[in-house]
């Protein structure tokens, strides 16, 4: 465990040499070694790790290490140190597991770009690694903010990654713009948790919290309320979240890592993180759940109607972060950090082989362009189907099953969950599996669509893009079974591990007919969802048609297709009027007082010119004039 | 000794360098960076001798603040002397002008070819002169160094500027004189209020230091000097000199008047206004921040209305130094320790983006960001370097700029936490300007009329990596600097501290009779006899 230290510094190391020696290594190969290289010897050192904090777990659950004083300034002193507890244990394996299967398949995805961008793009994703496991390795706030900001960093390179289109300059822009309104109300969160408690240290700020402050206290509400402010931007919730649709402007395995597997769940892990405090604050944990609620209910709406298959797939992934709001909120943790999981594996996956579609197609992302590729493509083809559904929880054989399965079980058993917010899920669910299967069924299914002919035969992906789907749909079947409800088999590797950081829930004894009940319903979701996508994509696709043709047919598919109307809210009522002032005032107002006190003072100069003349005669009189009023006024004044 | 040598070394040296540059061009540039060299060679070893953090704790005799003190009558009748002295936060001062100049020097090497050495005499004059007001503790010196430097700056502006430069001189002498005219009065008001209580009458700091006065006189004295720095900070609404003086000085300028004379005002208030009239300035504390906040915010707006890549950063500096103003009156340690890291980062990240400025239009002779684009390829080490420098800007954690403002902030949110609140919306409207820079010069397409542009090398790349290291040193191990003005820092809150509570005891003793009345012609007559 002395190593964990290697663990963030072997991808930074990477992203330096790839940096500062762009002007030497020529070749993508040796580009390629150093971006995978650092990030897989990172990822072995993180199983080593693991291995060692499962089998020699050290006494306090929690292995903590200083490097140094980052500053200090009277009392405060943020530290460099790491933390590694079974929390963040999990999230480093997650990060540079997955991380390095995407930097695998980058290597071949990216290898048609020039030698200059191809290292670029190696040197981004390994500084995001880098900050994210900083992010989830903090001891205190101040260095988790620094990884917070960091891979907020990498995030807007990456989307802007082909900088020449101002469309992904617009992307990226708004991507870390918004994410930064979360993030100022995460540094007042900051601010309140310093000024109270007099430290950021994650966990003495916990403790305090717990010892100082009273459930449902005003300081506990409004610090949670802003750390959920920071969560909600990063994790793209609501009314935050409209940033992620857009960030697809970057590569595909950029989406598949940041915008899917890795970068948005820091708001879980932020959460998570923080429990106590949000413990502390029931109310805010009842907004975390329905924003939770409500953004994967509206994501799924939006997933409905998308024709780009990135699109699809990035508000699917802001609906399944509102599962993993919606289980935090109910103070489901661990079933929060199953669902991070499970969904780290099967949308990265699902990324990844809609990136071998894409890249076979050259750049199409419409849907209604592909058709048929089950033949064309089939390995991708039977990967992308695991993935699916996965992410459309099909029952029994997939891992989306059982993490679901579990935040809806919670979420009924949980004091501050209930029905409604149930039935949100199930809805989703069954959302879930109409869009996704819509998906599968446009492109693998039906007739081969012109472009699709175009192209074929269309080229097989190589290993390096083989081995990660091969790997990830393997962990999309079988990371399932490390959680499993008492209903089957009663599994609980994951839960148990995270015991001790994260306290499962306090009363979730259900009767084991009330939890096939829930199950049961939860499976005719799923599969009705499908069932659905089926009969209205590839039995009746003019049924679908007609539907969307109908009056509030076209009016929803137009406001589920723009999601919602947040970007226009936001355009009209924030963008609009800061840009609309900045124009107006592009001159400065403010310099017309200077101007208009020079402008007097010249004319007053001009006035009185004409008096300096050099005639005496004038000057006399003006002597004698002077001489009479002064003496007039004193006379008057006596 | 050494104090004033540090300033004659540069005055002598710039004489010399004015000669040099009449033999020849080349002999100026590199004969003011030796002068230059040396001097920082020599403060940094001084530094380094200093080495206040291992006796901090035991700082807090007057005698002792000081790391170095000069003072020799200059004239006696008048309580004038020319008293010198160095503390922490002088020395970080000087060293970051020292520095600076080294910078101004390196980026003019190619720009500047006319009277080449009336230009880098001029420089060392500026170095020197800011030199003086960061060491002078005797008012009278320090206004004369503040009035000194003035006259080379003008010189800069207005003989190597660009178009406007006599439109911009005018106004920026005008701005500053009006704020130093008013600043020489409060300077004169406060020495006759202090001569006619105590029957001393000099420009002392040390003796100044709480002089019992009516609020009232203290409320208008402390004006005048408010007026001056914040002319100087540039604080919101007396900020608007500052465009226009950026846009039309040469990048040796900008980065002189950016990176250090915006600083001087920044150390009047830390220096003279908070602790000569410590009452009087906490009273306009809520209003001094919200100026900040507004400069902050407002800053940040026009920022990114500018289509002038200079006016652009000469927005972003008010913004920046919006915090500064923020967390002088926040008064607490956490905030003007941030102040301190705010004023070094800032000069560092503003004189590089000035830099890379002047090393845009080098290359392409516009600094109109509608004409620019698309550079990032051609150009990748410039980008790069261009990319760290907005990312400072909008104060990226692990950079200088983060630290400095969030202290300030963390230490403004114990005093005013509404205004720290919206000052931290300027880390959202930081990201929109820094990021729209970004976009309009590195990324894009390139226009097509746009010819291929040779990448920094040599000389350029040195003073870019030597700025760059020291923003990611400023963010990672920002200690050094802390430590070196924790003393100061502390002594001044000190020294705010005790006359609060003279001023508090005072005020029961003697609640009416202030001997102050500046109107009043005779003073301490004998009982019954007054006027």
């Amino acid at each position: 465990m002395h190593s964990l230290w290697l663990i963030p510094i072997l991808p930074f190391a990477g992203f330096l040499l790839l940096t500062l020696l762009s002007g030497w290594h020529r070749s993508q190969r040796l580009t390629a070694v150093i971006g995978v290289g650092t990030v897989g010897l990172a990822a072995a050192l993180a199983g080593l790790v693991g291995y060692d904090f499962i089998n020699t777990p050290p006494e306090t659950g929690v292995y903590v290490h200083t490097y140094w004083t980052w500053f200090k300034v009277g009392d405060f002193a943020p530290k460099i140190a790491l933390h590694l507890d079974a929390l963040s244990l999990i999230f480093i394996l997650v990060i540079t597991f997955v991380g390095t299967l995407i930097h695998l398949y980058s290597a071949e995805f990216m290898a048609g770009e020039d030698n200059w961008n191809y290292a670029r793009f190696f040197s981004y994703l390994n500084l995001f690694i880098a900050m994210m496991l900083v992010l989830v390795l903090a001891d205190n706030f101040l260095l988790l903010y620094l990884g917070w900001e960091g891979v907020g960093l990498c995030s807007y390179l990456l989307i802007g990654f082909w900088y020449r289109d101002p469309q992904n300059g617009r992307a990226a822009r708004k991507a870390f713009i918004v994410t930064r309104i979360g993030d100022a109300a995460m540094a007042i969160g900051l601010f309140l948790l310093f000024d109270n408690l007099g430290t950021l240290d994650i966990q003495s700020a916990m403790g305090q919290a717990a010892a100082l402050w009273p459930v449902g206290s005003a300081l506990a509400m409004w610090t949670a309320v802003m750390l959920l402010g920071g969560a909600v931007g990063k994790s793209a919730q609501l009314p935050l979240q409209i940033w992620l649709p857009d960030a697809m402007a970057g590569p595909t395995p950029v989406s598949a890592l940041i915008h899917a597997a890795t970068m948005v769940t820091a708001g879980v892990y932020l959460i998570a993180r923080t429990h106590v405090l949000f413990t502390l604050a029931p109310a805010v944990m009842t907004a975390t759940a329905v924003i939770g609620a409500l953004t994967l209910l509206l994501a799924g709406f939006s997933a409905l109607t998308q024709w780009d298959i990135k699109r699809v797939l990035a508000y699917s992934t802001i609906s399944q972060l509102g599962y993993m709001f919606l289980a935090l909120g109910v103070g489901a943790w661990s079933a929060a950090v199953f669902h991070f999981m499970t969904h780290a594996f099967f949308k990265a996956l699902l990324f990844l082989g809609a990136g071998v579609i894409i890249s076979r197609l050259h750049h199409e992302h419409s849907m209604f362009k592909m058709g048929g590729l089950r033949k064309e493509l089939p390995f991708t083809f039977w990967v992308y189907l695991i993935g699916g559904s996965a992410l459309a929880a099909l029952p029994l054989v997939t891992a989306g099953f059982y993490s679901k399965d579990k935040i809806l079980a919670d979420v009924w058993a949980s004091p501050n969950g209930g029905a409604w917010l149930w039935a949100a899920g199930i809805v989703g669910a069954l959302l879930t599996g109409v869009y996704t299967f819509r998906m599968i069924f446009l492109t693998f299914f039906g007739e081969r669509q012109p472009l699709v002919q175009e192209f074929s035969p269309l080229p097989q992906p190589g290993w390096r893009m083989k081995l990660p789907l091969g790997v990830l749909a393997a962990l999309a079947i079988l990371a399932g079974f490390i959680e499993t409800p008492p209903t089957l088999g009663n599994i609980s590797l994951l839960s148990g591990f995270l015991r001790d950081v994260l306290p499962p829930l306090a009363d979730t004894a259900i009767s084991t007919t009330t939890q096939l009940a829930l199950q049961g319903t939860a499976v005719i979701a799923s599969l009705g969802g499908i069932a659905i996508a089926y009969f209205f994509v590839l039995k009746r696709p003019q049924t679908t048609a007609r539907l969307v043709q109908t009056k509030w047919g076209a009016v929803l598919h137009h406001f589920w297709f723009n999601g919602w109307g947040f970007d226009w809210l936001d355009n009209e009522f924030i963008i609009q009027p800061f840009v609309r002032a900045a124009q107006m005032d592009k001159d400065d107002w403010v310099d017309l007082g200077p101007t208009v006190a020079a402008e007097l003072s010249v004319m007053a100069a001009k006035a009185v010119d004409g008096w300096h003349n050099g005639r005496l005669r004038r000057y006399a009189a003006g002597v004698v004039l002077g001489a009479v009023v002064l003496l007039t006024a004193v006379i008057l004044i006596q | 000794m050494i104090l004033p040598w540090t300033i004659l070394f540069l005055i002598i040296g710039s004489l010399f360098v004015w000669l040099a540059g009449r033999w020849r061009p080349l002999a100026a540039r590199w004969m003011s960076l030796t002068v230059l060299a040396l001097h920082l060679a020599a403060l940094l070893w001084l530094w380094t001798q200093s080495n206040p953090s291992a006796s901090s704790g035991q700082v807090l005799q007057s005698s002792s603040t000081w790391i170095m003190e000069y003072n020799v009558p200059w004239i006696p009748q008048l309580g004038i002397h020319i008293h010198l002295a160095l503390d922490g936060l002088s020395l970080i001062l000087i060293i970051l002008t020292n520095f600076l100049g080294i910078i101004a020097v390196g980026a003019s090497w190619n720009e500047i070819q006319e009277r080449v050495g009336f230009f880098h005499a001029t420089l060392l004059w500026v170095v020197a002169s800011l030199t003086g007001v960061f060491l002078a503790v005797d008012l009278f010196l320090f206004y004369f160094f503040w009035e000194l430097m003035l006259v080379p700056l003008y010189f800069l502006i207005g003989i190597w500027g660009h178009k406007r430069r006599e439109y911009a001189t005018l106004k920026f002498f005008i701005f500053t004189q009006f704020g130093g005219l008013l600043m020489l009065l409060a300077i004169l008001g406060l020495y006759f209020v202090h001569g006619r209580t105590t029957g001393i009458y000099t420009f002392e700091y040390g003796q100044l230091l709480g002089t019992v006065m009516s609020p009232r006189t203290a409320f208008w004295l402390m004006l005048g000097f408010f007026v001056a720095f914040a002319v100087k900070l540039p604080a919101f609404p007396l900020h608007t000199w500052l465009p226009d003086a950026h846009t039309e000085a040469p990048t040796a300028g900008s980065v002189d008047l950016a990176g250090l004379v915006l600083k001087v005002g920044a150390y009047g208030f830390l220096r003279f206004l908070v602790p000569l009239f410590p009452e009087a300035a906490f009273r306009i504390a809520p209003w001094a921040m919200t100026l900040g906040v507004i400069g902050i915010l407002y800053g940040a707006l026009l920022a990114f209305a500018q289509t002038n890549l200079k006016r652009l950063v000469a927005y972003t500096s008010i913004s920046h130094m919006g915090f500064v103003l923020l967390g002088i009156f926040a008064w607490n340690q956490l905030s003007l320790q941030g102040v301190v890291i705010v004023m070094v980062s800032h000069g560092i990240s503003t004189g590089g983006l000035f830099l890379l400025v002047g090393q845009l239009y080098e290359r392409t002779g516009t600094r109109d960001l509608r004409q620019l684009g698309g550079l990032w390829e051609g150009l990748p080490r410039m980008s790069r370097v261009g990319i760290v420098l907005a990312l400072a800007s909008l104060g990226l954690p692990g950079m200088g700029n983060f630290i400095g403002e969030f202290l300030v902030l963390l230490g403004a949110f114990q005093v005013y936490p509404v205004l720290a609140l919206l000052a931290t919306l300027g880390f959202v409207f930081a990201a929109v300007y820094s990021l729209w820079m970004v976009q309009r010069i590195f990324a894009g397409s390139r226009p097509t009329h746009m010819p291929k542009l040779p990448d920094i090398h040599g000389r350029e790349l040195a003073l870019m990596t030597a700025l760059v290291v020291i923003i990611f040193w400023l963010g990672v191990r920002p200690q050094p600097i802390l430590d070196t003005t924790e003393p100061a820092i502390q002594n001044l809150q000190q020294i705010v501290n005790q006359t609060y509570r003279d001023e508090e005891i005072g005020d029961r003793r003697l609640e009416i009779e202030y001997a102050d009345n500046l109107y009043s012609p005779i003073i301490n007559l004998p009982e019954g006899r007054t006027p």
